[in-house]
Formats: C-alpha cells, sequence, structure tokens
C-alpha cells in the first residue's frame, strides 16, 4: 500500500478536472478531501463494517464533529446515552450548544426512555456499542427500530468492539463512527478517525431538508437524489470534510491500515486477557467492584451474548477499597501498565480518572459519572495474561 | 423490498450488463444537477454510446434526443431508465420491441409488471441499481473515494 504523500494531483486535462470538481467522475482534487492511501484505509473500514463507504477524518473526535454537521442545522433535537467517553460528552454538550441544537442524555439501559425522548426535531440517536467508561452494552437493535419508527437515524460508535467484535449496521444502526486511533490502529502511534454509513436510510424521508434540499453549498446538488446509496457520504466528504478541513495524513492512513491487518489477531488477545484480568480483580480483597461486561455476573451478559459473543472488549473500570490513595499507590506501583490517557494499544494501559481526566470533578460529581475515587480504567493489551495479573496482583499488594 | 429485489441485483448479471456497447437512456435530462445527466455523461466519458430518450428534449451532450425508444435508428443493447415506476412497463415493452437485452431500471424504479414484460422477452433486468455505481465498482474508480466496492483482491488493479 503505497503512500500517497502529496497535496494534489495533476489533472489528465481540462475538461477531466472539470468533471471531478463537478463530481461527475470519481476522481482526486486535492488531499483535504480525498487522498489515494487514506481512500485504501475508507475502503477496508468500510468493508469490515458491512457499510457502503467511509471517510476518514485527524481523529475520531473530528469524523464525529463531521458527521454531526452533515446532519444537523440550528433548531434540531439530539438524543444521545448518558454512558459516553467523555470527550464526545463535552463535544455534545458544548458544541452542539454553540450550534443552537438541543440535547437530551437518556439511559442507554433503558430503550424506552429514547421513545419518550423524541421530539419533532429530533434528528438523531447516539450511543456507543461499549461505554467508555462504564462498560454498558447498547441493545443497537431495540434502540435502532425505535430511531427508525420516527424516521431518525441511529449512530453508534463503534471505537470499543471493532467490527471484529460486533458490527452496528447488521443489527441496524446507520452510521458508524470510530476513534481509528485505538483498536483499528492498535499501537498507540497514530491519531485517527472514521464515519462509515449503511447508504440504506431514506435521507429524503421529509425530514433531513439538510441533506435532500438543493445544497447552496454545491451549486444547488441535491446529494441523496443524485448520489443515492452515497448521498450522505459524498456530502460529508465532499462538503463537510471540505468545509472543517480535518483530514487524515496520508502517513496515518497508512500505519492505520497496518494495524487492521492484525485486527483478529490483537482482538483475541485483547479480549480472552481482559476476561482472565478481570476474573482475577473480583477475586481480590482490596477490590470491591469490576465492570467487565464479559463477566457472567455482569447484567449486561444478555447483550453480551447477542452483540458480542466473541467478547467484551478490554477496556473497563474496577473501584478499590482504599479510594482515590489506593488508586494513586497501585498507580505508582505498576510496572508493565503504562500509566496514559489513551486505550486500545497493543500493550496495557491505565488511567485513575480521579487525579487525571475527572481531576476537575468532587467525589459527588465523580458518583454521578459513574465513577468513585478508587476507580481504576484499565485497558488490556496482548501481553502474556499471566504477566499482566502478576504485575495487578504486586501493585494490590503495596496499597497500604 | 430490498431481499426480495436481489434476483436482479446479482453481480454476475450486472458485470454481463456492462459489456453493452449502446446505451439508451430513457428520461435522460439536460439538467446538470439531475442524476441522469451525471449518469449520461459518466457513461459518455468511459467509453459507451449513448442514445438520449427524453420527449422535451430535442439534443444533449451534442447528440440527438428521441421521444421514445420505437424511433431511435439504430440498434441499443442496454435501456437504462430514470422515469417513475408508472412509465416503466411502457419502456419495457419498447424494448421488448426493439430487442434490447437488458433493462436497467435505475433507484426507485421498481415495477414488477416492467420486469414481467421484459422477462417475457428474455431481456435480463436490473433493478433499483445505478449503473454509474455499479460501472465504478467494477472497472471504474469507485474506490478513490473510499466506498465499499466489496471487490477484494490482492491482484493489481489499475490506479
Amino acid at each position: 500500500m503505497p503512500i500517497h504523500q502529496t497535496t494534489s494531483y495533476v489533472f489528465e486535462d481540462s475538461d477531466a478536472a472539470a468533471a471531478y470538481f463537478n463530481l461527475q467522475e470519481y476522481g482526486n482534487t486535492y488531499s483535504r478531501i480525498m487522498n489515494p492511501t487514506v481512500a485504501a484505509f475508507e475502503e477496508r473500514v468500510a468493508n469490515l463494517e458491512g457499510g457502503a463507504g467511509a471517510v476518514a477524518f485527524a481523529s475520531g473526535l473530528a469524523a464525529q464533529s463531521a458527521a454531526l454537521f452533515t446532519l444537523l442545522q440550528p433548531g434540531d433535537h439530539v438524543v444521545a446515552s448518558s454512558a459516553l467517553y467523555g470527550g464526545t460528552v463535552t463535544q455534545f454538550k458544548h458544541l452542539l450548544r454553540k450550534l443552537s441544537v438541543e440535547l437530551d442524555f437518556v439511559d442507554i439501559n433503558q430503550p424506552s426512555a429514547w421513545q419518550g425522548a423524541i421530539k419533532n426535531n429530533t434528528k438523531l440517536f447516539f450511543g456507543e456499542t461499549i461505554g467508555n467508561p462504564s462498560g454498558s452494552v447498547m441493545d443497537i437493535q431495540a434502540i435502532a427500530d425505535i430511531a427508525h419508527a420516527a424516521k431518525i437515524p441511529l449512530m453508534v460508535d463503534n471505537t470499543f468492539a471493532t467490527p471484529y467484535l460486533c458490527r452496528p449496521l447488521d443489527w441496524g444502526a446507520d452510521i458508524v463512527v470510530h476513534s481509528a486511533t485505538k483498536f483499528l490502529g492498535g499501537h498507540g502511534t497514530s491519531l485517527g478517525g472514521v464515519v462509515v454509513e449503511s447508504g440504506e436510510f431514506d435521507w429524503s424521508n421529509g425530514r433531513f431538508p439538510i441533506i435532500e434540499a438543493p445544497s447552496p453549498a454545491y451549486h444547488g446538488l441535491k446529494f441523496h437524489e443524485t448520489f443515492g446509496t452515497f448521498g450522505f457520504l459524498m456530502k460529508l466528504r465532499c462538503e463537510t470534510l471540505r468545509d472543517l478541513g480535518a483530514c487524515m495524513s496520508p502517513f496515518n492512513a497508512f500505519l492505520l491500515a497496518q494495524g487492521i491487518e492484525t485486527l483478529p489477531l490483537r482482538m483475541r488477545a485483547h479480549v480472552s486477557n481482559a476476561l482472565a484480568v478481570a476474573e482475577f480483580l473480583q477475586t481480590h480483597t482490596q477490590v470491591s467492584g469490576v465492570h467487565y461486561a464479559g463477566l457472567s455476573a455482569s447484567p449486561y451478559q444478555t447483550l453480551v451474548q447477542k452483540y458480542l459473543p466473541k467478547g467484551a472488549g478490554a477496556v473497563f473500570c474496577f473501584d478499590l477499597v482504599g479510594g482515590r490513595e489506593a488508586g494513586i499507590q497501585l498507580i505508582e506501583q505498576l510496572s508493565l501498565f503504562s500509566h496514559l490517557a489513551n486505550v486500545g494499544d497493543a500493550k496495557s494501559l491505565v488511567i485513575h480518572p480521579a487525579t487525571t481526566t475527572h481531576r476537575q470533578l468532587s467525589d459527588t460529581e465523580l458518583n454521578a459519572a459513574g465513577i468513585s475515587a478508587g476507580t481504576i480504567r484499565v485497558s488490556i493489551g496482548i501481553e502474556d495474561a499471566q504477566d499482566l495479573i502478576a504485575d495487578l496482583a504486586y501493585g494490590l499488594a503495596a496499597i497500604t | 423490498m430490498s431481499e426480495s429485489l436481489a434476483k436482479w441485483q446479482q453481480p454476475d448479471t450486472i458485470q454481463t450488463s456492462l459489456n453493452a456497447k449502446n446505451i439508451a437512456i430513457v428520461g435522460l435530462s439536460s439538467n446538470p444537477l439531475r442524476a441522469s445527466h451525471f449518469v449520461g455523461l459518466y457513461l459518455l466519458n468511459n467509453g459507451y454510446q449513448i442514445t438520449p430518450v427524453n420527449p422535451t428534449e430535442k439534443e444533449i451532450f451534442g447528440l440527438t434526443c428521441y421521444p421514445n425508444l420505437l424511433e431511435i435508428p439504430h440498434e441499443i443493447d442496454l435501456v437504462d431508465v430514470f422515469r417513475a415506476p408508472d412509465a416503466a412497463p411502457g419502456i419495457a415493452q419498447e424494448a421488448a420491441t426493439i430487442g434490447a437485452d437488458f433493462l436497467w431500471l435505475q433507484f426507485g424504479v421498481i415495477s414488477p409488471e416492467a420486469i414481467a414484460i421484459a422477462e417475457a422477452a428474455q431481456i435480463t433486468c436490473i433493478v433499483d441499481r445505478c449503473i454509474k455505481i455499479e460501472h465504478a465498482r467494477y472497472r471504474g474508480r469507485m474506490h478513490w473515494l473510499g466506498f465499499n466496492t466489496e471487490q477484494i483482491s490482492a491482484r493489481r488493479r489499475e490506479p
């Protein structure tokens, strides 16, 4: 897979250039909008997720922003799971408010709550296959059915599951987003994000004039009528990516695509190690709770069997009896787990939210976010499980 | 509906149909923002002989526009339809009369009656698919824009 490290492309002739800019022929114009290396990465992700196509971005949050910008306009309303990645919560709460888009968070565990939150101006349902960091598992099919009955699309962040463990489009989701930085890339080297769309949602159902109507940003083109299955993706690329500018670099696309080559091998090791570590932790006297959906005692077992039969991912939280101080001590003692703010790396990662990502919150606010002062989040890597358990046993033994 | 149409969306059939040389586009618009115009221009640029069919136009792409299939003085292999579904049976009848090999009904042009008429005349039907997309998938550059061509191959492909 060659790295096309170029900004632009020499046109064959004037007619070809015009056809590319008019979207009459599939062609390369400028690497902010498309690039052959990035396209190869995009097609692979689209194929793995079973979508009509994909558009890559500079990061997961850039991908999500672009999907939102493509779908929404001022006065619209979004219904989102309350159990989401903190960066997504911030993006939704503050960015959407700046755009005069209304937002309601609802309980991921109660599909009926999603039904009750629908308004006339609701344009999107959003959730995570596996919630970060709560470990919740989304009933994708039930929530997709509620969305579709109201002519609303469902967007799912599939970062933690990857298409190896779950393909949300197969269960009725319409759009999948990824932080490719995580398990897809798998080595913690490269930021990237991607939006995949099924091509099956009826954007001309009357609820989405922003996609259906002639676009003033593309000389009056009707994206859904003209491009059918590819209407949303063409608009996402040729308008939103063009205008937001957060494109993926060709070199990152190369590294992320190389990561995908080992995705099944890594995911098998990730989930098998995660289960072994979670089972070890739940028997430890210093640990008061382990929130891993893959454990047989998890309230999510039924949903795991349906949506994640190969494993419930590799990122989860556990709570320490000793609270905040115990959390600090454990982190200080670990030598195999890297203390950093990422997940989905081939190596194991650990973070203590109360002293890092959630440092500004009081204990009361932490509890409201489903986290306690003694909560530790781990992203289990592909090392030998016994080594990981030994490292944790050593760290837990050092808590005074 | 989409599952029941699978019979008329087979990859082998679609690829065979792309060997056609003379394509009549029924409902071709001279408006460059209409899907039919995008498709016509694409097919023209990719080596096909195009015959516009539209009673409200005289000439499109500098090519004579015919009011219906029966008026076309030369041979047509494939009839590509951009019309409302209720117009499709009549077009299928004309396609049978002129001896076309393929009837291609674009996105949303779903007409069981048209399919029945065409198949009774040994015309192969492709339904609810876009000929531009399918050409780009198998012979074109669809993969340049990150679309899922569903073509997985270790063979070298031309850029």
